[in-house]
Formats: structure tokens, C-alpha cells, sequence
């Protein structure tokens, strides 16, 4: 073997030593993304679809933000209330059109006439008696249809309702209806219900209201309880605060007025409007952020707000979903390129490995996940997704390597002396992002769906860790009660068609825009 | 001889790799702690009982009323040895123990009761699915670019995307409450071919097979428009068929190359059953049984439906493979070594 590495420099010389240059082009360079970019803007649909997807994260991201309720939130005195958004017009205003007898339009009708929060909207109806008996035709407001309750509160509960009352000048307690007209005049299953404050009888086993005029509904009149004023019992009842209209009235010369509370053994039995007092434990008591019900989407069966946990499972959605693609992409393209790249026995073992694991159905992978760790939580998802999640990316960069790595750039490379790694990943591995990049755009649906489905199917019930909810947990339990509260089921139930439709257009317009092959065939 | 041997092969493989999966499944269920939960008004020793019996446990703990507080474990390869002696020479895949409704009664049995609703529903869905979304898929695949392309290709993309979540329940709201035309869950009952029950059914069906039209309507019009475009089709015309008869003969025939393995292999793999759907419509199908298997971990029933579930997505892939070779001789699966 010659010597060639002490060839001495000065017995080299050019051949030639005009070096003649291509002609510059002419015409501006286009780069790959730039490319995919503009075809990509071309699929009106698509692009329709990557807009739409970027509102569904902003609500994802921000959406949670903007109500006070969490997911963990529940009232059950507002049970499927209905969603509201506008005060004054007739839609989205949490009140449906309704009718009813006498006697239930009668209790809701009063609800309205003594507290001002209309159980009928506006307090307007219209009466129908043209097929036999007659029936009330009105705008039910779910929110104010609870009317008043009775709730036994101690002594300092009782007089922070009162301070809130002087502070804010809202009524919140109600005078009471006398204990002994409760026994006789309700029926025994009306005995707690606080709605009764006018004059009834038992008739047939149930309430009825005695009205001045009994051809108008509306002429109830009231059955208050009251003291004289300055008696003993005034004293008793501690309260100084406000009073509704027509307290104080003068019989016998004598001045009467309303009681606010009824002693009982540890405390006081008060009569509350339910709205005002939800308003006071809340903003005044608790302090938790929420002022007035308010439920945008409504509220489930449970009683918790949708949008509330609408938009914290949108959020949890979407981070389960890139999160996992990210992963999975990212073990999937290692995985893959060692595979591809080095081929032979690596690969014939890698694939059996692959086979077996793609071939295990995910409910076999969740369920000895949930076992193991003890839990029904997110981290199961996110374990079994990982577990399984990767093959679909592997089995892609795989294939780049393979149609890749013969090429006869690659082989300069290695003649240059390049390494393997640096093989692999600068000069094969960029070949394979397109379609990675395709891929993910269809897997961040696909997980999402997966994942409403695992909490759907109650598998996972993300509601045991912590304060998280999902889009399927949601839909489950609008599902439960579909035909009392159809958009219980059907509010969810839009995001997560909108998100799919949404991600298939983008998805399949950035496969359109990667994908070389398909270039020149439009249409 | 060529599709034979290539056959074995894939059967072999497929042989090994359920048994792979299925031995990891075993070991890894019977690692963990046994659950017993006796259902109202049963007597948890009879539970006890019943797994010493299978050999799952043993030397019993009894305190002083008689009643069993402990145990030991039988190690898991004798276990295992149990389970498959059982298995193979008396076909015995063992019993519920704490399902109530299956407590004590023969895993085969209640699979075999479970079986038919999941089927019917599975085949009914085929038989309506297939033909609509073929024909769907020749329509747009005709009059490519025109309106009725248009309209066939965005129905096709709504009915991709929407979740089978979603479908279910406008139809279950639209079709079983406001207009009532069904019954909102499936007539119970084991008298699976009366019409009462046929028409229990529909509602599931319907919200399987839509999703299926839209995938057979997008291969259809994908592999027809291909195939329209290629020469032996001038030929056809050329030699005097008409439009429709080079359409059926000649386009169809070699579009159905790559159409039929998918719905084959969609029929395998929807036998067993969307959990989804037979949760929606209360079927008592085999998707339901395995998902309550789950919640109450009944690991004979777990185990059994596992090894069916498995077995039925090899078989889907498979079958694909396979079919390819029937269809058209000039597609040797598995022959030359191509990159990738």
C-alpha cells in the first residue's frame, strides 16, 4: 500500500483552473413547509377546519376562566336548570314554554308576586279553557321555579343573613307562614314546602289556594304570621332588618308586624328565597367567586354547571391528546428509525415485539393498568396510551427509512464519513416529518375520542383525581337523563362533533399538502 | 400450493402471538390480589368455595362461625396448568363469581347467550351498510365533480366524523323519543328473530352502519374513480359495452380488489361488538358482558372474552391478507421482498 497520506502538498495542481458556475436561478425558491403551506391554504375546508380547531382550543385554554364554577361544583336544588344567557329575550333565557293546571300555575304564579323573581316570566299567561278543563299557558323560569325554602340555621348564620340584608338591601328571608295553619291548612306532603304563604285548604288531599276572586288567579291573599310590635316575642325573634311591603299594619290600634323566623330547639326556622340565598351563602358567606345561579349551558342532572366542566374537559382533552401524540411521536420515531435503519435481525425482532403489542385491545391494557395502579384516574390513560400509543408512528418512520435510507445522498454521507446517528436523524429522518406531522394532526383526535369513550363507558372516571371532569362523563350523565333534559346530553354532545369534524378536515387537508405524490392530481 | 403454505405461515404466527398475549394476560391477572364480592344476599364462602375448587386458592381459613377469613395462593403457573388442563380436556372455561347475574353459572354458557344479539346486530348492520354505501360510492365516483359528488362527499365526511357517542344519541332522541318510531332500548327477551325485537334492534343497527356507509361510500368512490380513469376501460367502451356494463364488468370487478377485504375484515372485527353502541341501547351483547366483567373483576370472564377479543382483531388482519390472495391471483401476499 502507497503512502497516501504524505503526498506533499505542491504535487498537486487544478486540472482546470476556470471553474465554470451553473447560472444562478432565476425564479424565487420555494421550500417544503412554504410549499405544503400553500397548497394547504388552498383546501378552503381544511383551512375552514384549522380555524375551527384553534376556537376549540382558545376554549379549551380560556374557557375555564370565564366561570366562576368548577367541575366539582354540584347544587341539586338546581337540577337540569335550563341555559341561560340573556335576561330580557325570549331564548337562551333559562325558561321554556310551558303549561299547567290551576293550582301548580297558582304556586308559581305567587312565587313571583311576593319575592319578584318571576317564576312565570314577566308574570304573563295566557288561559286556555276550550278543551274542558282549563290550562295555564306560561314561560317557566328555571331558576326562580325553587321559590322559597325553609331552612333551620343557628344564631349567627341567622343574624350574617340579616347584616347581608342591611348591607346589600336584598330580601332574603320571608315572613313565615304560622306553624299551626302549615298542619292544617296544607296538605301533609305540602307541610315543608315553603311556596304556601297564601291562604289554602286541603281539598281532596291536596292544597288549594282560597282566592278573593275565584275567577282570577292572581288575587291571592296573604297568610303571614305576625306579632305585636314590641311584644316579647319580637324580642325573641332578633330581627332588624328589612321588611317586605305591607309590614306593619295597624288592627285594634294595635301595631302588627311579619315574622321573620321561628324559634325551634337550636335555633330559628327561617323561610328563604332560594335565588337570594344561594346569592348570599356564595358571595357574601363563602366568598367563592359565584354571585347569582347563572348557568350558561344549564346544569346536569347533579346540578353542575356544564360550561364549567364542558370546558375543564375540553382543556383536560386536548392536553391528553397532544401530550400523548408528543410522546408517542417521539417514541414512535425513535423506535421506527432503529428499526428501518438498521433492518435485519434488529428489525425482525422489533417487529414481532410491535405485533404482539399492537394486538392487545386497549380494554385489556386500561383495565390491568386501573389493577395495578390502583386507580381509575387520568394516570391510567396516560399510562395505557403510552403503552400502545407509539406503534402507528413507528410503523411510519419505519417505512421513510426504508424507501430512504439506500438513497444515493445517504450513501455520500457515509462516504463523507458520517455517522450513523447523525445519519439518521439529518439526512433520513426530516423525510419522515410530513408525514409525522400528518399523523399527528389524526391521532390528537383519535386519542380525544378515545378518551371520551374510556370515561363514557365510566372505565375512567377522571372525577376521582381531583378536580378534573370529561366530555364522555358529561355525556353519560346527559344520557341518564336525555328525554327530561335533552341538552344536557346534546350540548356536549356538539363540541365533541365539532372537535371531530373540525381535526378530519384539518387532518386530512394537511395530509393533502404533505403528501408529494398527490401533487399536480387536484380534484 | 403458493397460497397454501403462505396461509399456514400466517396462521402459525397468529397462533404464537395469541398465546403470547394471552399468557401475559394470565400471569399478569392472577398477580394481582383476588377480589371477592358476594352480590345481595349471597354467602361470600360459597364464592371461596367455588374458586378453591379451580384450583385458584387454597387451605382455607375458617374463624369460629364458620365463616372463611383467609387463604393462600396457589402459585400461578400451577394455576395456569389448571386453567389450560381444564380448558383442553373439558372445555370448561370456568364460572362468574362475582357478577350476581352470572354468579356460579359456565363462562361458555353465558358467552353463548350473549353471542346472538351482538351478531344479529353485526350482520344487519352489514347487510344494510354494505349496499348503500356502494352504492353512494358509484354515484360519486360517476359523477365525480359534479353535485351529486358534492353532496355524497359531504354527507361521507359528516358521517366519518361524527363519534359513534354522538350518532347514537340523535338517534336515540330524534328517532326513539320525539318521533317514536322505536322502542328506546332493545326488547329483552331471547326470541332473537321476532319482529317486535327486529325493530327493538334497528336504532343500534342504524347507528353502527352509518359510520360503515360513509368508510364503504369513500373506498368505493377512492377505488372506482382510480380505476375509471385507466385504459382497459377505453378498451371496453372502444370494443362496443355500453357505459353501465364496463362499469359493472371491468370497473367494479377490480375496485372490489381492494373494497371487499375491508368489509370482510370489518364484519370480523365489529363481531365483537362496540362497547358504545350496546351500552347506549342496553344490549345485552358481548360488549356489555365484558365491560361488566371489568367493573366487577370476574377473572374468568375477563380472561375468556380477552382471548375472544384478540382472537377476533388477529383474524380481521389476517382475513384481509388472505382475501387479497382469492380475489386477485396477481397480488402474491408476502412474496417479493419489497422495502418496507
Amino acid at each position: 500500500m502507497a503512502d497516501f497520506n504524505n503526498i506533499p502538498k505542491e504535487k498537486f495542481k487544478f486540472a482546470n483552473k476556470e471553474i465554470s458556475h451553473d447560472t444562478a436561478l432565476s425564479t424565487k425558491s420555494k421550500s417544503y413547509w412554504g410549499d405544503a403551506f400553500a397548497r394547504f391554504c388552498k383546501n378552503k375546508g381544511a383551512v375552514v377546519g384549522a380555524i375551527v380547531v384553534a376556537l376549540l382550543m382558545l376554549f379549551a385554554i380560556f374557557g375555564p376562566l370565564f366561570t366562576p364554577y368548577s367541575p366539582s361544583y354540584s347544587d341539586l336544588n338546581y337540577s337540569t336548570a335550563l341555559p341561560k344567557l340573556f335576561e330580557d329575550v325570549d331564548f337562551w333565557d333559562g325558561c321554556k314554554d310551558t303549561s299547567a293546571n290551576k293550582e301548580t300555575f297558582i304556586s308559581l304564579y305567587a312565587m313571583g308576586k311576593e319575592t319578584g323573581h318571576n317564576a312565570v316570566k314577566r308574570q304573563e299567561f295566557t288561559v286556555d279553557s276550550s278543551s274542558g278543563s282549563t290550562l295555564y299557558y306560561y314561560r317557566e323560569d328555571s331558576y326562580h321555579k325553587l321559590g322559597c325554602m325553609y331552612r333551620n340555621i343557628d344564631e349567627e348564620t341567622y343574624m350574617q343573613i340579616q347584616e347581608y340584608q342591611n348591607v346589600t338591601g336584598r330580601q332574603v328571608l320571608y315572613p313565615m307562614m304560622s306553624y299551626t295553619d302549615r298542619k292544617n291548612l296544607l296538605a301533609p306532603q305540602d307541610i315543608d314546602n315553603a311556596n304556601f304563604w297564601y291562604r289554602t285548604k286541603v281539598s281532596g288531599g291536596k292544597t288549594v289556594a282560597v282566592l278573593a276572586d275565584n275567577n282570577d288567579p292572581t288575587s291571592i291573599i296573604p297568610n303571614y304570621n305576625s306579632h305585636e310590635k314590641g311584644s316579647v316575642i319580637e324580642q325573641s325573634l332578633k330581627y332588624n332588618s328589612l321588611r317586605i311591603e305591607g309590614d306593619e299594619f295597624v288592627k285594634d290600634g294595635k301595631t302588627y308586624c311579619y315574622d321573620y323566623a321561628r324559634l325551634i330547639t337550636d335555633g330559628y326556622e327561617v323561610r328563604v328565597n332560594y335565588f337570594e340565598y344561594y346569592t348570599y351563602v356564595h358571595s357574601y358567606r363563602d366568598k367563592d367567586g359565584i354571585t347569582e345561579p347563572y348557568f350558561v349551558f344549564g346544569a346536569t342532572a347533579e346540578g353542575k354547571d356544564i360550561y364549567a366542566c364542558l370546558s375543564n374537559g375540553a382543556r383536560f382533552s386536548f392536553i391528553f391528546g397532544i401530550l400523548v401524540a408528543v410522546v408517542n411521536i417521539f417514541v414512535g420515531a425513535i423506535y421506527g428509525a432503529i428499526e428501518g435503519y438498521y433492518g435485519g435481525k434488529m428489525d425482525l425482532i422489533l417487529e414481532r415485539i410491535v405485533e404482539v403489542l399492537s394486538a392487545v385491545p386497549i380494554m385489556i391494557v386500561i383495565t390491568l393498568m386501573k389493577e395495578y395502579l390502583h386507580s381509575s384516574g387520568f394516570i391510567v390513560l396516560f399510562m395505557a396510551y403510552f403503552l400502545t400509543g407509539w406503534i402507528g408512528m413507528a410503523g411510519t418512520t419505519r417505512m421513510q427509512f426504508y424507501r430512504y435510507k439506500n438513497h444515493e445522498y445517504v450513501l455520500a454521507a457515509r462516504t463523507l464519513g458520517a455517522k450513523d446517528r447523525r445519519l439518521m436523524w439529518k439526512h433520513i429522518f426530516p423525510n419522515a416529518l410530513g408525514t409525522l406531522v400528518t399523523s399527528c394532526a389524526l391521532v390528537i383526535p383519535a386519542m380525544i375520542f378515545s378518551e371520551v369513550s374510556m370515561t363514557y363507558l365510566g372505565i375512567i372516571n377522571l372525577e376521582s383525581s381531583g378536580n378534573l371532569t370529561s366530555v364522555g362523563t358529561l355525556i353519560s350523565a346527559g344520557q341518564k337523563c336525555l328525554l327530561s333534559a335533552p341538552f344536557v346530553a346534546m350540548i356536549p354532545s356538539i363540541y365533541l362533533a365539532l372537535l371531530m369534524l373540525s381535526f378530519n378536515l384539518f387532518g386530512n387537508g394537511l395530509r393533502d399538502a404533505f403528501n408529494p405524490s398527490l401533487r399536480g392530481a387536484e380534484g | 400450493m403458493y397460497m397454501f403454505k403462505y396461509i399456514l405461515k400466517r396462521i402459525g404466527l397468529l397462533v404464537m402471538t395469541f398465546c403470547i398475549i394471552l399468557l401475559l394476560c394470565f400471569v399478569l391477572i392472577k398477580a394481582l390480589p383476588i377480589v371477592i364480592q358476594a352480590g345481595y344476599g349471597e354467602d361470600s364462602n360459597l364464592i371461596y368455595l367455588r374458586l378453591e375448587a379451580r384450583g385458584y386458592i387454597t387451605d382455607l381459613v375458617y374463624d369460629q362461625s364458620g365463616n372463611i377469613i383467609g387463604f393462600s395462593n396457589v402459585p400461578i403457573m400451577t394455576q395456569l396448568g389448571t386453567y389450560l388442563h381444564r380448558i383442553f380436556a373439558e372445555g370448561d372455561f370456568g364460572v362468574g363469581v362475582n357478577m350476581p347475574e352470572y354468579s356460579g353459572r359456565d363462562v361458555l354458557d353465558v358467552f353463548g347467550e350473549n353471542l346472538p344479539p351482538t351478531i344479529l346486530i353485526n350482520v344487519y348492520s352489514t347487510l344494510i351498510g354494505v349496499p348503500i354505501g356502494l352504492g353512494f360510492g358509484v354515484l360519486a365516483a360517476l359523477k365525480k365533480n359534479k353535485w351529486q359528488d358534492q353532496i355524497v362527499n359531504v354527507f361521507i365526511i359528516l358521517l366519518v366524523s361524527l363519534p359513534s357517542i354522538v350518532l347514537g344519541l340523535i338517534i336515540q332522541f330524534v328517532f326513539c323519543y320525539k318521533l317514536d318510531w322505536f322502542p328506546m332500548v332493545m326488547e329483552t327477551g331471547y326470541d332473537y328473530l321476532s319482529w317486535p325485537m327486529f325493530v327493538s334492534m334497528l336504532p343500534a343497527v342504524f347507528a353502527l352502519c352509518l359510520g360503515s356507509i360513509a368508510g364503504y361510500a369513500r373506498y368505493t368512490r377512492a377505488e372506482l374513480s382510480e380505476v375509471l380513469t385507466s385504459e382497459f376501460m377505453l378498451l371496453a367502451r372502444t370494443k362496443g359495452l355500453t357505459r353501465g356494463q364496463a362499469t359493472f364488468r371491468h370497473a367494479m370487478r377490480n375496485a372490489m380488489v381492494v373494497i371487499f377485504p375491508s368489509i370482510l375484515s370489518e364484519f370480523v372485527s365489529v363481531l365483537s361488538g362496540s362497547l358504545i353502541i350496546e351500552n347506549m341501547f342496553s344490549i345485552p351483547g358481548v360488549g356489555r358482558l365484558y365491560l361488566s366483567s371489568i367493573t366487577a373483576q370476574d377473572y374468568d370472564f375477563f380472561m375468556f372474552l380477552s382471548g375472544f377479543y384478540v382472537l377476533v382483531g388477529l383474524l380481521a388482519t389476517i382475513v384481509i391478507d388472505i382475501s387479497y390472495g382469492f380475489i386477485d391471483p396477481r397480488i402474491r401476499m408476502g412474496s417479493a421482498k419489497t422495502n418496507g
